[in-house]
């Protein structure tokens, strides 16, 4: 069965597992915007009018 | 293997590769984390147990991503190949990251289990410091110098000079009395723990793996595609 009730130790376990989660989300978000970031502005100098 | 290191078969080969990976992260960790949650508590540690599955899956990273930088920085020195400095590079800000969720959660295990957040005179403890301020000193090395080609050099002998300090960290708990446990997955006689947490673990172990795979190949392609936005603006400022 699922448990969610850390007894006596939640003040312990949640900052772990909320922590973690915070940090592999902010390390996935700054992966995925950069690489649009990047893309983006490759495919824009690409596709600029050569004078 | 040097065929994947020209930067326009690499981006070709891994295209179709990312999106795998990211799929299986997202995967991975949702049945980990669902499995986390219906192992029992332990006999003697109860729910703090589950601190493991986030704390050695976070340790684990953090060796394997410096590991990954100091190999990339090698190659980078000995050939000299813009590709192996991009994966340097790459590999260094999760591997920070995954380090300093290594100590944080592990103090967050060690208050309720040894009664203290910290102990400085615990080898474990002190290398995995070290190896956190090789990624500080790795970063802020790259950021302090202007010219991209130096700070590469510079930062790839810092980075290979701290590929000495994970050998360290991994059997410090053998080589030294530590507060911190010795290991209990990889050692001579097989993991020496119950399946009702072997299980999550491995689960989470190979979540958090795809997650570093995913962001570090990102991550490359990323720096591989900005070096070249780079050489674009000058080669236009030039001809302007």
């Amino acid at each position: 069965m699922l448990d969610l009730d850390m007894g006596k130790y939640a003040a312990f376990v949640w900052p772990a597992w909320g922590l973690s989660a915070v940090v592999l989300a902010a390390l996935t978000a700054r992966a995925l915007t950069s690489a649009r970031r990047w893309s983006a502005e490759l495919k824009r100098l690409e596709d600029e009018p050569r004078s | 293997m040097f065929g994947l290191a020209n930067p326009d078969r690499f981006l070709r080969f891994t295209r179709p590769l990312t999106p795998v990976l990211w799929g299986l992260a997202a995967v991975l960790l949702a049945a980990a984390t669902w499995f986390s949650f219906i192992a029992p508590e332990d006999y003697q540690q109860g729910d703090t147990v589950r601190i493991m599955f986030v704390h050695v899956p976070a340790a684990t990273l953090g060796l394997m991503a410096y590991a990954a930088l100091g190999v990339s920085s090698f190659f980078a020195l000995v050939f000299r190949h813009p590709l192996a400095d991009a994966a340097a590079r790459a590999a260094a800000l999760p591997g920070a990251a995954f380090t300093a969720l290594a100590l944080v959660t592990g103090s967050l295990w060690g208050k309720p289990m040894w009664g203290a957040w910290w102990a400085w005179g615990d080898a474990r403890l002190m290398s995995v410091l070290i190896l956190f301020l090789f990624y500080l000193g790795y970063m802020a090395l790259r950021a302090s110098i202007d010219d991209e080609a130096k700070a590469a050099r510079a930062a790839a002998v810092l980075g290979l000079v701290g590929l000495i300090n994970l050998p360290i960290v991994k059997f410090s708990v053998d080589w030294w009395n530590t507060l911190h446990q010795p290991a209990s997955l990889l050692r001579a006689d097989g993991p020496s723990m119950s399946a009702v947490f072997l299980t999550p673990l491995l689960m989470m172990m190979a979540a958090w793996t795809a997650l570093f795979l995913a962001i570090w190949l990102t991550s490359i392609r990323t720096e591989i595609i900005r070096r070249r936005v780079l050489s674009i603006r000058a080669r236009r400022a030039l001809e302007a």
